[in-house]
């Protein structure tokens, strides 16, 4: 009798929680189609749940172990407890294997009520998710009380066994039933997001890293996205798989820095947004029960489907929208593969083209680009002012070269061209045959694209590509790593495809290569700021390091580095928009450099010199690694 | 419903030379859309062919009327036909060209043609009955109200708002309406000589002692009137004029 009420109601949960799944959905079904291919990704599903995701979740080894325990003996104990209403396979084998399935979970959910309870880290949300532990503890201890009894023959008095039933039976409805609203969204929605992933080349059985922004059709009736319902279904299914662990949260800049952006509560109020099913339905972000967007208290926003996302009465504040530096850090960091920053150009893209409202500064640069093709509205001419006494080589005039040298946008900054007179100087002194396209240089493109005008984008980088193949010359290499990204990454779409190298690679290529000798061991202390674009972008961060190693510079590492460390405050677009927070971004960045106690930082990008010389007060000396290596050579 | 004409020319940009919105008639079309229930035509004189009579649209135009006329003619004849034949109650332009001849006459040829008032260097504006409410800006900042009754031009100032942006969605799906227009030749345009502007240069002050205010001043005040003005020097007079003031500065020595 109590093994008959047990596997009823685990079976009739299961049916409640199939028919509320299928009807949840609906909502990111309703998206715009997208070219998937389901069958591959299937395939490819165990392997990116068990490699990738948990190679993001192993980054916390204590979570991916209770993740392992709890997952593990719940997915097994669903088939043990359905195969128990088949009255013949009762026994002691049926018994016994899920008494330790659900010994195995049990263990996993002590351990998840511990980080929840005692822990308590402040990133993870609270409403639904605080009940998680109880109902995985109920779960798990109540049904083992009851298949223990009925490996012992049923000891347990009826009406306490069937207590016992009851109680594991509210623990398995409340995790079964939030595979569909949460917090168990990462079992069915996330699942389906790695099988339908807008990007499957990120995973490791493909390239492992992709991450250049995907064209926009610019003849399309809508450009951008105004409400979810413009996005793609797989997009919104990946919002839909957000289980708010709050990663996100914890490495984003701009939340550091009390910037009016929380990347958790931004898919939120996408989720909350697709929530409502009918047309003109609202619905206020009141039931979120995470951290908000600093500066913007919760419950105020409000939105549907089919209304408009961004607005300042409206589900997504344009404040939230243009804080984002478009680093990459959520990203990188959520366990659920989520892309976030595709979903921020998506919507910038409708607010620039469509509604001509990109805020602060930001429009006028996009003007002066679109008619002088560089972001500060000056002759192209002078990009090469500073370098009036190096007689730079012009493309034009040579015809052909081993290296062309991208000098990019900072060639009109005086702090930059102190640091590219630097590189140009170790070029000479290794002989290499190089040269710059001068005045036929125009901006790559980067700043347009991540303000959303995608039109502005896609006609400089046209135009560059037409420049670049009038010319044969081996390899390009920039110190810029937005212009490399740009054109490793983003230019194969329209037709260009060239060998980028960052500055800091082909350096040490010379430095390994003897071309470059040096003086012996420098000295002095050293952090180096990795540059978004060049890490998490490009995976490049050991050329850097291995070059201030070569130097013989004293290097230590700042909290976040590498392929998790934190933006500048330079990317996407952010110094233009100029979103106020309470600090600014860069000041952030140079706390964790100066807790390092290095006489310099070390940097690898215009923007981030920019950004970081840009700090007042008592800090280290922000040097670019091109004159630390022109210090170095003998 | 409040009529209102603006006359959008196209500007050219100072350092790439390339067409864009013009910068004072972009602001008089943002004067004219922030009008509440103004009723807007907009108006270009021109080849109906040039793209960045798109960026106008792009503002938020519905239809932008190109008064055809060939390149080098005057177009004010076809503006003040065009003009009579609307009878709008406000004519908003800016108040000078950038690219052409840049006099900035045609609003004040456009009121003569209509027989219409005229008020100059309008920084803001807001729209009555029959009458329009206006702010113009004077020189050092100071800001002057004047009333006026329709039909008015108007010539906005630089002081007017900064022009929205121009939204490339809207620009592609806006509409350019070509009306067929007369205009005749202008003659003097067509003998002018058009050059890129250069800074003019300026004399060079060596300053040393008083106070730094009074150095800063002597580094950066320009004063007029001084000096000699050599009209068509030649080679060799220009180079000893040159050498004798720079002498006289100190900057070179005399040996």
């Amino acid at each position: 009798m109590i093994a008959t009420a047990l596997s009823s109601l685990i079976l009739a949960t299961l049916a409640a929680g199939a028919v509320l799944a299928l009807q949840h959905a609906r909502r990111w079904r309703a998206g715009q189609p997208a070219g998937v291919d389901i069958v591959a990704g299937l395939k490819a599903l165990p392997g990116r749940y068990l490699v990738d995701v948990h190679h993001v979740v192993a980054r916390k080894s204590f979570n991916a172990r209770f993740h392992a325990l709890t997952a593990g003996g719940f997915l097994a104990s669903l088939p043990l407890l359905v195969l128990a209403a088949v009255p013949a396979l009762r026994g002691w084998l049926l018994w016994g294997l899920l008494a330790l399935a659900l010994a195995v979970m049990l263990g996993g959910a002590l351990m998840v009520g511990y980080r929840r309870r005692v822990e308590k880290p402040a990133e993870l949300s609270q409403g639904r998710f605080k009940r998680l532990p109880y109902a995985l503890l109920a779960y798990a201890a109540a049904f083992l009380v009851v298949a223990l009894d009925q490996l012992a023959g049923g000891v347990l008095p009826w009406p306490l066994a069937l207590a016992f039933v009851l109680a594991g039976a509210w623990g398995g409805a409340e995790l079964i039933l939030g595979v569909g609203r949460g917090p168990l969204k990462h079992a069915l929605n996330g699942a389906l997001h790695l099988v339908a992933h807008p990007r499957p080349a990120r995973f490791h059985d493909r390239a492992g890293r992709d991450t250049g922004l995907r064209p926009a059709d610019l003849e399309a009736p809508k450009l951008g996205s105004e409400r979810p319902l413009d996005f793609a279904w797989n997009r919104l299914l990946g919002f839909d798989a957000c289980v708010q662990c709050g990663r996100c949260e914890v490495a984003c800049p701009a939340y550091a820095a009390d910037l009016p952006l929380n990347p958790k509560k931004l898919i939120q109020d996408l989720v909350t947004a697709m929530d409502t099913a009918a047309d003109g339905e609202r619905r206020t972000d009141a039931s979120y029960a995470g951290h908000n967007h600093p500066g913007r208290p919760i419950g105020l926003a409000q939105g549907g489907a089919a209304l408009p996302l961004v607005g300042p009465g409206a589900m997504i504040h344009p404040d939230t929208l243009w804080a984002c530096t478009t680093c990459r850090a959520c990203v990188q960091e959520c366990p659920m593969m989520i892309e976030h920053v595709d979903a921020v150009i998506d919507l910038r893209r409708f607010q620039t083209l469509e509604l001509g409202a990109t805020p602060a500064k930001a429009a006028a640069v996009l003007e002066e680009l679109r008619v002088t093709d560089n972001p500060g509205g000056k002759p192209l001419a002078r990009r090469t002012d500073w370098a009036v006494d190096l007689n730079l080589p012009l493309l034009a005039e040579k015809g052909q070269c081993d290296v062309l040298l991208w000098l990019g946008d900072g060639a009109f900054d005086l702090r930059v061209q102190r640091s590219l007179r630097a590189l140009v100087g170790l070029m000479r002194r290794a002989g290499i045959d190089f040269a710059v396209l001068g005045e036929e240089e125009l901006d790559s493109g980067d700043v347009a694209r991540r303000l959303g005008d995608e039109a502005t984008f896609q006609d400089l980088a046209r135009r560059n590509i037409a420049t670049l193949s009038r010319y044969r010359f081996g390899r390009i290499v920039t110190a810029d790593p937005h212009a490399l990204h740009v054109i490793r990454n983003e230019y194969p779409s329209f037709g260009g495809h060239w060998t980028v190298t960052h500055h800091t690679a082909f350096l040490l290529e010379l430095v390994e290569s003897g071309k470059l000798t040096l003086k012996g061991p420098t000295g002095g202390s050293v952090t180096y700021h990795d540059p978004c674009y060049l890490g998490r972008y490009n995976g490049e961060i050991e050329a850097p390091r291995r070059l201030l190693d070569a130097i013989g510079l004293q290097r230590v590492e700042m909290e976040r580095s590498g392929l998790r460390s934190s933006c500048c405050g330079g990317g996407g677009g952010a110094p233009l928009t100029d979103v106020a927070g309470k600090r600014r971004i860069p000041d952030v960045r140079m706390d964790h450099a100066r807790a390092t106690g290095a006489e310099r930082v070390a940097v690898a990008c215009p923007t981030c010199t920019l950004m970081l010389e840009g700090v007042v007060g008592q800090r280290p000396a922000v040097a670019e690694i091109s004159e630390l290596v022109l210090e170095a050579v003998a | 419903m409040l009529k209102v004409a603006v006359l959008l020319s196209i500007g050219r940009h100072p350092a790439s030379g390339r067409p864009r919105r013009a910068p004072l008639d972009a602001r008089a079309l943002e004067l004219a859309l922030r009008l509440p229930g103004a009723e807007i035509h907009a108006v270009h004189a021109g080849d109906p062919a040039e793209p960045v009579l798109r960026d106008y649209l792009g503002m938020g135009l519905d239809r932008l009327t190109v008064l055809e006329i060939p390149a080098g003619s005057d177009p004010v004849p076809a503006l003040v036909a065009h003009l009579k034949a609307l009878s709008p109650d406000l004519i908003l332009a800016g108040r000078c060209a950038e690219g052409g001849e840049d006099s900035g006459m045609l609003p004040y040829l456009v009121a003569q043609g209509l027989g219409a008032a005229l008020l100059p260097d309008v920084a803001d504006l807001s729209a009555g009955e029959g009458t329009a409410t206006l702010t113009q800006a004077l020189p050092r900042g100071r800001r002057r109200q004047a009333e006026a009754r329709f039909p008015l031009v108007v010539s906005v100032h630089p002081a007017a708002p900064e022009p929205r942006q121009s939204a490339f969605a809207r620009a592609r799906r806006g509409l350019v309406e070509a009306v067929a227009a007369s205009a005749p030749q202008d003659g003097f345009i067509g003998e002018c000589e058009i050059r890129p502007w250069r800074p003019r240069p300026k004399r060079l002050r060596l300053a040393a002692g008083g106070s730094a205010l009074e150095r800063l001043k002597a580094a950066t005040e320009t004063k007029s009137g001084q000096g000699q003005v050599l009209v068509r020097p030649t080679a060799d007079e220009a180079a000893r004029a040159i050498y004798e003031y720079l002498v006289e500065q100190r900057v070179i020595g005399t040996s």
